[in-house]
């Protein structure tokens, strides 16, 4: 459960109350500058608020840095390029990714090559190949991957088909849905483009003037 | 005509220098962080070592000092950098800027110590053997760093921080662990060469950042490798590169050229490199 109490950062959220229950999938939308970015940031310890609480799963994260709630927190960014390192391989990337929680210690291909079976890509048989040789949707796949290849509390998602075409969003959404939902994991997403993520399963919340409510 | 003892001369030192350029490879390159230090930790570490010989100490125990010491120098630049929010050109130059006091100190106030009579890793015998060994061996461990899972991480930081902070690296105390073990490393570098040399200078740093990023820069464009293990390979391969170029062109008596020169011929080489580099990217 991830739970919001009384955040404040500048003039962007002032004293933002939310509550997203534990296997709840929640979309929050809203305009450009509405501090959806700045609530993701919030949310993944970049930014540190003025004021108010953050809880997730009965821990307070407020004061914790962001590598060390990356334990609990899964991220995928907006640009694939910098949710991703194009100058790694596949296997590092996903090297690097297993490793946000300790008890993972995996450097196992086979692992790696299940894991990415699912996008349908093809990118199993191409683990030894840099990242920056992909597509824009193939990192952001790649991403998606990397988030949920360790256990994590909370999935962040931030404009993740923001920088992608109709086609390569539409793939995205697919995979986003198709992510396991019985473990009681939690998700958050973020987006001022309904359309293109409008095939997300989950509730809605609209972010404006920096409070949030139902849409 | 160049003899060929002064070509195996400038490997010798080229290799030595190696240590050098692979030290400011990890901090420009891999944790993409511009420090400056270098000139201070290089003469840092031929000051320990000279000092620890000239009192008896075992000149390996004291390589390894200096090693320690300059890794120190780097450790100081990063918390710096990161606890003290200190850009990292400016710590890098503030660092560098006392090191010059700290090695007279170490130095006992003497602008130079010889060891021309002491017990030095390089007796006069089979040097090049050794140099080339010792170079070897640290080059092996360093690609081994930078394959482990610490060296990912390391590597994480310098191409794409954001990336590193959501994946939980802590990308503070990897730009410290960089910055010491490149420091650590020019230390060594500048140890080996007083010992190389028989003698320690107070003056010996200067110019070996410029020398060391020449070399990586060199290094680089003649080799073009991209696989990391032989880009630290073609940062040693650059330096050798380097002091036969210097050592051919100083003995290029018809251009008039002299050691006086020397700055000015590296300066030239450091433009000339980067203008290639330039120009490559952009054809």
């Amino acid at each position: 459960m991830l739970e919001l109490k009384d955040v404040s950062v500048g003039n962007i959220l002032r004293g933002l109350n939310m509550v997203i229950g534990r296997g709840e999938y929640v979309l929050i939308t809203g305009e450009n500058g509405a501090g959806k970015t700045t609530l993701f940031n919030t949310i993944s310890g970049i930014i540190k608020p003025d004021s108010g609480r953050i809880i997730l799963s009965g821990m307070d994260i407020t004061e914790l840095p962001p590598h060390k709630r990356s334990v609990w927190i899964s991220s995928v960014l907006q640009d694939p390029r910098i949710g991703t390192i194009g100058e790694m391989t596949i296997a590092e990337n996903l090297y690097l990714a297993s490793m946000r929680r300790n008890s993972m210690k995996r450097n196992d291909i086979a692992f790696f090559k299940d894991k990415l079976s699912v996008l349908e890509m093809n990118l199993e048989d191409r683990l030894n190949e840099k990242v920056r040789n992909l597509s824009g949707g193939q990192r952001q796949a790649l991403s998606l991957v990397m988030a949920t290849i360790a256990d994590y509390e909370l999935l962040l998602l931030d404009e993740i088909t923001a920088s992608l075409d109709p086609k390569n969003s539409s793939t995205i959404m697919n995979l986003v849905n198709k992510i396991d939902r019985d473990k009681g994991k939690t998700c958050l997403a973020i987006t001022h483009d309904t359309d293109r993520i409008e095939s997300f399963r989950g509730g809605r919340l609209s972010l404006s003037n920096g409070e949030v409510v139902k849409s | 005509m160049i003899a060929m003892q002064e070509i195996l001369t400038s490997i010798d030192v080229g290799l030595i220098f190696g240590v050098v350029s692979i030290g400011i490879y990890l901090t420009f390159r891999t944790i993409n962080f511009a420090d400056l230090t270098c000139d201070g930790s290089f003469a840092l570490g031929s000051a320990v070592s000279a000092t620890l010989i000239v009192n008896g100490v075992n000149p390996y125990l004291a390589s390894v000092v200096s090693l320690v010491s300059g890794g120190a120098a780097g450790f100081l630049t990063g918390i710096l950098n990161i606890k003290f929010k200190i850009a990292d050109l400016l710590a890098g130059i503030i660092v560098a800027f006392m090191l010059y006091s700290v090695n007279l100190r170490i130095m006992n106030n003497a602008p130079n110590i010889t060891l021309a009579d002491e017990g030095v890793l390089f007796p006069g015998t089979n040097t090049s053997l050794a140099i080339f060994t010792i170079i070897l061996f640290l080059v092996l461990i360093i690609v081994y760093l930078l394959f482990s899972r610490f060296g990912l991480k390391l590597r994480a930081v310098g191409y794409n921080r954001q990336f590193a902070v959501i994946s939980g690296i802590n990308t503070n105390l990897m730009t410290i662990a960089g910055v010491s073990i490149s420091n650590a490393l020019i230390a060594l570098g500048g140890s080996l060469f007083s010992q190389y040399q028989g003698f320690c200078d107070i003056s010996q740093g200067f110019g070996s950042l410029v020398i060391g990023l020449t070399s990586v820069i060199i290094g680089e464009k003649i080799f073009s490798f991209r696989k990391e293990p032989l880009i630290i390979v073609s940062c040693v391969f650059g330096s050798i590169l380097y002091r036969v170029f210097i050592n051919v062109a100083l003995h290029g008596s018809t251009f008039g050229i002299g050691t006086q020169d020397l700055n000015l011929l590296t300066g030239f080489m450091t433009i000339g490199a980067l203008l290639i580099r330039k120009r490559c990217r952009n054809a």
